[in-house]
């Protein structure tokens, strides 16, 4: 029930952001895996954009649509290459009103 | 498709590259700066406090016309618990001068000014281009970019890295390592919009008088981080912050923390009624001196957040930016004046101007805060902003109890949580630290 909330709240939030979303071509992904590491896992909380969530597998997937390419999963995962993180292509992504 | 060769690629849009791109079209080098955004702006988010000194130093007469909000007459420092906040506050008239030191800001507004004095300086500015890759010829030597947009690689003596804390093609190119989780923060924002005149009643203000509140405390829920609440003119910036490497241990979501903070009984009444515009996410270099990155090489500089050259103690990072850009600028200049090759030995010229100026001294005088703070969190995040507010309460709150007792019920309590010793410890790090 707080996990429904939360997620209503986030995309509330994200609602108010302005996107061009390139279809086809998400700039993040997650590799196949069988169990997330503990660092991959996180994401599904820490993500400021809740990008991330776990399937009923108990695998780590993405939707990077929200995105607000702050990059915090690339600093957890892509070292230990979980996740492949490029930039939207020019243009596209998220684009800050304000910033 | 590009087929001219350029003195200088900038990466970037931000603070860093925007000055260095500045910098160098003013002396009438050929300059082409490179922007993924769809405007210069775009991707770009800050607090935002700007620092006047810097950008009179690039753009004198900046107020003339660049997109100020409020300049700052007051500075509150918060240790927060749940429910209240212990706190100092410096306000002063003498902020109300000629040439104000301290504006906020929003940056998407100032950085389209900011690029807009690019281009008339004379530089090329190609927004809607992401950098894919560095070019280097046979013996290594940064040569040019590839972009995402068609045609070859652009070529150029040297390219300045002003791609921001999240910068791909320096760390993917092996120039620098991979941000560390525990030396950057996360730190989500939103905009809240009031009418002028609601913020300068809700905050004592007149015209374009500004506040500023930093917060620290139990909001961050023991992790090291660090909450803030900006006037702009019509709307309120509010934040908060925490290191990647506690949201990753603790698992807690920047959303339900940044909610909490807006819950606070000490916020919520100064935002009532406010309308959100944006929410937004980025991070914040937070390693200090220690993680500063190789800065130059051969045919290539980082400048700016890049180049994690971030004061989180003062809480400075725009203006560090903002000066690394220009003398990286300065420095390319002087090497091109001699007829001078864009090699490592040469671009050594902007480290050694670096470390003289403030960004290096002041990045070396704390080097030594991260560590502490980092490893400490629970103490200076939750232990002791608790106990400040049951001191502040207990010396406050009167019920009968003889003052030679509550004032010994203090003692105990700080004695209590963190031990004579680690007590005497905690002062005496952090007077060694900040030294």
């Amino acid at each position: 029930m707080t996990i429904a909330v939360t997620k209503l709240r986030v995309e509330e939030k994200l609602y108010q952001n302005r996107y061009l979303v390139d279809p086809g071509r998400p700039h993040i992904k997650v590799q196949p895996h069988e169990r997330p590491s503990a660092n991959l896992l996180a994401l599904t909380h820490i993500c400021p954009a809740k990008c991330y969530e776990l399937n009923d597998k108990g695998q780590v997937e993405t939707t990077s649509d929200g995105c607000m390419e702050c990059g915090t999963c690339r600093v957890l995962c892509e070292a230990s290459g979980e996740i492949v993180w490029n930039y939207p292509r020019g243009g596209f992504g998220v684009l800050f009103k304000f910033g | 498709m590009i087929e001219e060769e350029f003195d200088a690629i900038v990466v970037g849009a931000g603070m860093s590259g925007n000055a260095a791109a500045y910098t160098m079209a003013r002396q009438g080098l050929t300059v082409l700066q490179l922007e993924r955004g769809e405007y210069p702006g775009s991707k770009n988010v800050q607090g935002a406090i700007m620092y006047a000194d810097m950008l009179e130093q690039i753009i004198p007469d900046f107020r003339n016309d660049a997109p100020l909000e409020r300049h700052l007459v007051e500075q509150r420092f918060w240790v927060m618990d749940d429910t209240s906040h212990t706190g100092i506050q410096y306000r002063s008239d003498d902020f109300n001068e000629a040439k104000p030191n301290r504006y906020t800001i929003i940056r998407a507004q100032f950085d389209k000014w900011f690029s807009r004095k690019v281009r008339e300086a004379g530089a090329t500015v190609l927004c809607e281009t992401t950098v894919t890759d560095l070019v280097r010829n046979a013996k290594g030597k940064v040569v040019g970019v590839r972009t995402d947009r068609a045609g070859g690689p652009i070529y150029a003596d040297v390219v300045v890295l002003a791609e921001g804390v999240n910068g791909l093609l320096g760390t993917r190119a092996g120039l620098r390592k991979m941000l560390k989780p525990q030396s950057v923060a996360l730190a989500v924002k939103e905009m809240h919009f009031l009418p002028d005149e609601v913020i300068e009643q809700r905050f004592g203000l007149q015209g374009d008088e500004g506040c500023v509140i930093e917060a620290a405390g139990t909001i961050s829920r023991s992790m090291a981080g660090l909450a803030f609440l900006y006037t702009n003119k019509e709307s309120i910036s509010l934040g908060i912050g925490c290191l990647v490497s506690d949201f990753a241990k603790t698992m807690e979501s920047p959303y339900v923390l940044l909610d909490a903070f807006k819950n606070h009984p000490s916020i919520r009444p100064l935002i009532a009624g406010s309308e959100v515009k944006e929410y937004s996410a980025h991070l914040i270099p937070e390693g200090g001196y220690k993680a500063i990155p190789q800065l130059f090489g051969d045919g290539w500089v980082a400048v700016g957040d890049a180049a994690q050259l971030n004061n989180a103690i003062h809480r400075e990072g725009s203006n560090l930016a903002m000066t690394s850009g220009r003398i990286a600028g300065e420095a390319i200049i002087e090497i091109k004046g001699r007829n001078q090759p864009m090699i490592r030995k040469n671009l050594a010229l902007y480290k050694t101007m670096l470390d003289k100026s403030f960004v290096v001294k002041d990045l070396r005088k704390y080097k030594d805060m991260p560590a502490l703070i980092h490893t400490n969190s629970r103490n200076f995040f939750m232990t002791y902003p608790q106990l400040m507010s049951q001191a502040a309460q207990n010396f406050m709150r009167v019920d009968g109890t003889p003052k030679i007792e509550k004032e010994k019920a203090t003692t105990a309590a700080f004695i209590k949580a963190r031990s004579r010793w680690g007590l005497i410890s905690d002062v005496v790090r952090l007077a060694l630290a900040w030294r």
